[in-house]
């Protein structure tokens, strides 16, 4: 294997962790919050396409990418509202939004473009590289650490926290427990925003109802695995991206003789059952993640 | 007198609940009403036709009861997991895999009588096998259901998707496996309608399923570690077993779903590319029991609904040209309103507060 080589499978590697470090740290802030939002890839979906639909029409990627983060904060939060205000059911609301998503994106594909499936956007609106590489790629790596800095090391991830995980002391010590609560939902939504913007314009440059294909669902699992920690997760991400880089290396290796390749493309969600089964036992969430919190 | 007292409340309670699924469904209409309108499209001519292809006419209302023949039964698989404490949306994989089984049955040569038997066998089977995967996930690993389930949705995918490519194509129609044998399908039940005797099926499954909910030992084990787990520990219930057989159940119900689907539903008796005759039965269930606020009885008349908007979907896209992935989207919008609790006595004690 020559060193060219090698940088390109890292590369592709990179790319396909990242939206998954994207939407799991999101999901760990807002989690930590207390609010559960299993509707992670539904909101890669709808920023996906709202994301191709404002670059394609503007011909501006970087509004494309603002739009696709907006989508996300949006749904965040109607979720924060449903979930935070009004004590509504976090899986449930969840679930609505993967459903939502499901219908509203192969509808808005062809509402807009009249094309039935998907829609390739055009090379103007596509995510320029910066210095060889993606810039959310960059990005991401730079979140990361600065949310788990947030989230560990100041005073306002301590009041975070405090919400997941004893809301009434919380409350009793004057955070405002609902207001951060919607505020984790809002900004835990908008990283899957940006991860669902960052494939449709950026690494795969197209939208399709299948665009995030159970990543969203992935990404809850890494949440798990690493054990509600940004840099755990950053670990988790990069082992379940490997997997995918791993289905198209092998379709062109000998072994698609033996193995089919259509059944190669199992291999992510073996995967994630696989580890989540492994590692898990010695995980514990926060305690009031996805309990509606009730002042007596 | 405290009888009468007790029906009252009832009666109340569900009036409550279908004023609450009654709001959560205009509340859809009304934002889908403005996605359409966003999208270019006349809103009142959508529903127009979507209301015209669902119920407007005999062959409509024979098109969405066949719908809501395996919704029945998928809307039932997440209903008895939700009661037991569990998310299981894993129906959607286990409708792919029981079809899958059907067609194994259907690829055996068998004499003729045998072929229904064998294929509810190995479809039931294969959906029962692939719920209790994450059902032994949840109980000795403690991994998430809602996680589990979607991955074996995917992994049940790429396999039937292979299945019927690679081993079970008919030769002579490529894009579809091989077709159930004449003596292997369900009979239709109105001739040059859709809708198949299957109907009877998921009625009986139901209806059997309310009273094993409320009138038997293992519903009330069910409901009780539904409620509260650690209290049902302290009556003596083993929590894993109960979980494991509620995983159990709704593979099964699921499992029946997919069988009847590709036994039942003329003219294809077949899975076609990518499944389409089967995407989205297992997730509309999940409309379906949250609409008939996961009890048995409630079921049946939401399956007519969801039933209902998958019938008239097509005559949406045909007459108004509306997408039909639309319909996907409000059952969205009306599962995130129906999130709430007591969204009824929400709004009242807001009016009441000003």
């Amino acid at each position: 294997m020559d060193e060219a080589m090698l940088l390109s499978i890292l590369l592709q590697t990179a790319y396909a962790s990242t939206p998954l470090l994207l939407s799991s740290t999101g999901e760990i802030l807002s989690e930590r919050a207390g609010i559960v939002n299993i509707g992670l890839e539904g909101i890669m979906l709808l920023s996906g396409f709202v994301g191709v639909v404002v670059g394609q029409e503007t011909l501006n990627p970087l509004l494309g990418i603002l739009a696709g983060i907006g989508a996300g904060a949006l749904v965040g939060l109607i979720h924060g509202m449903i979930t935070a205000y009004m004590k509504g059911d976090h899986v449930i609301s969840g679930l609505g939004i993967n459903l939502f998503a499901l219908g509203f994106v192969p509808y808005g594909i062809y509402a807009v473009w009249g094309v039935r499936g998907y829609f390739n956007p055009s090379d103007q609106a596509k995510v320029p590289k910066v210095f060889g590489v993606s810039p959310i790629f960059i990005a991401s790596l730079v979140l990361v650490p600065l949310i788990y800095y947030i989230l560990f090391k100041t005073r306002f991830g301590l009041s975070l926290r405090a919400c997941g995980e004893d809301p009434h002391s919380a409350d009793a010590s004057g955070v405002r427990v609902e207001r951060m609560q919607l505020l984790a939902s809002v900004i835990g939504a908008s990283f899957s925003g940006l991860a669902g913007v960052f494939m449709s314009l950026d690494w795969l440059t197209t939208i399709t109802k299948d665009l995030p294909a159970g990543r969203g669902f992935i990404a809850l699992a890494i949440v798990n695995f690493a054990n509600w920690n940004p840099l755990l997760g950053l670990l988790g991400s990069y082992v379940f991206g490997f997997s995918w880089v791993a289905i198209e290396w092998l379709k062109i290796s000998a072994l698609k003789q033996v193995i089919p390749v259509t059944l190669l493309n199992t291999i992510p969600y073996l995967v994630t059952l696989a580890v989540t089964a492994g590692a898990l036992g010695r995980s514990r969430p926060p305690k009031y993640a996805g309990v509606p919190y009730k002042k007596e | 007198m405290s009888l009468q007292l007790k029906l009252g409340e009832r009666y109340k309670e569900i009036l409550f609940s279908i004023s609450e699924v009654a709001l959560a469904t205009l509340i859809g209409i009304g934002i889908s009403a403005i996605l359409i309108k966003a999208g270019g499209y006349s809103p009142t001519s959508a529903f127009f036709y979507l209301f015209k292809g669902a119920f407007g006419n005999l062959y409509g209302l024979y098109t969405s009861l066949s719908y809501s023949t395996p919704l029945m039964l998928t809307g039932l698989a997440f209903a008895l997991s939700v009661r037991a404490g569990l998310f299981n949306i894993g129906a959607e994989g286990q409708v792919y895999i029981a079809a899958l089984g059907a067609i194994i049955a259907a690829s055996l040569a068998l004499p003729s009588y045998l072929y229904l038997l064998a294929e509810f066998a190995i479809g039931i089977g294969l959906a029962v096998m692939w719920s209790l995967f994450a059902g032994i996930l949840k109980v000795w690993k403690g991994v998430n259901e809602v996680v589990s389930t979607i991955m074996l949705n995917w992994i049940a995918y790429w396999v039937t998707e292979y299945s019927r490519s690679n081993i079970f194509y008919d030769p002579l129609s490529p894009d579809r496996t091989i077709r159930i044998p004449i003596t292997g399908r369900l009979p239709i039940l109105v001739e040059n309608t859709q809708l198949y005797s299957g109907i009877f099926i998921s009625l009986i499954v139901v209806i059997v399923t309310y009273v094993i909910l409320w009138k038997t030992a293992l519903g009330y084990e069910i409901r009780a570690v539904g409620l509260s787990p650690s209290a049902s520990k302290y009556a003596g219930i083993k929590y894993s077993l109960v979980a494991l057989e509620a995983f159990a159940l709704s593979g099964l119900f699921a499992g029946i779903a997919g069988v009847m689907e590709t036994i039942g539903r003329p003219p294809t008796y077949a899975i076609v590319t990518s499944l389409t005759n089967l995407v989205n039965l297992g997730f509309n269930g999940i409309t379906v029991s949250l609409i008939g606020r996961n009890n048995p009885i409630g079921i049946i008349p939401a399956s007519i609904f969801i039933g209902g908007l998958m019938a008239g979907a097509t005559s949406m896209q045909i007459f108004a040209g509306v997408p039909l992935e639309m319909v996907q989207a409000v059952q969205g919008i009306i599962v995130m309103v129906l999130a709430l609790p007591g969204i009824i006595r929400l709004i009242k004690s807001k009016i009441r507060r000003r």
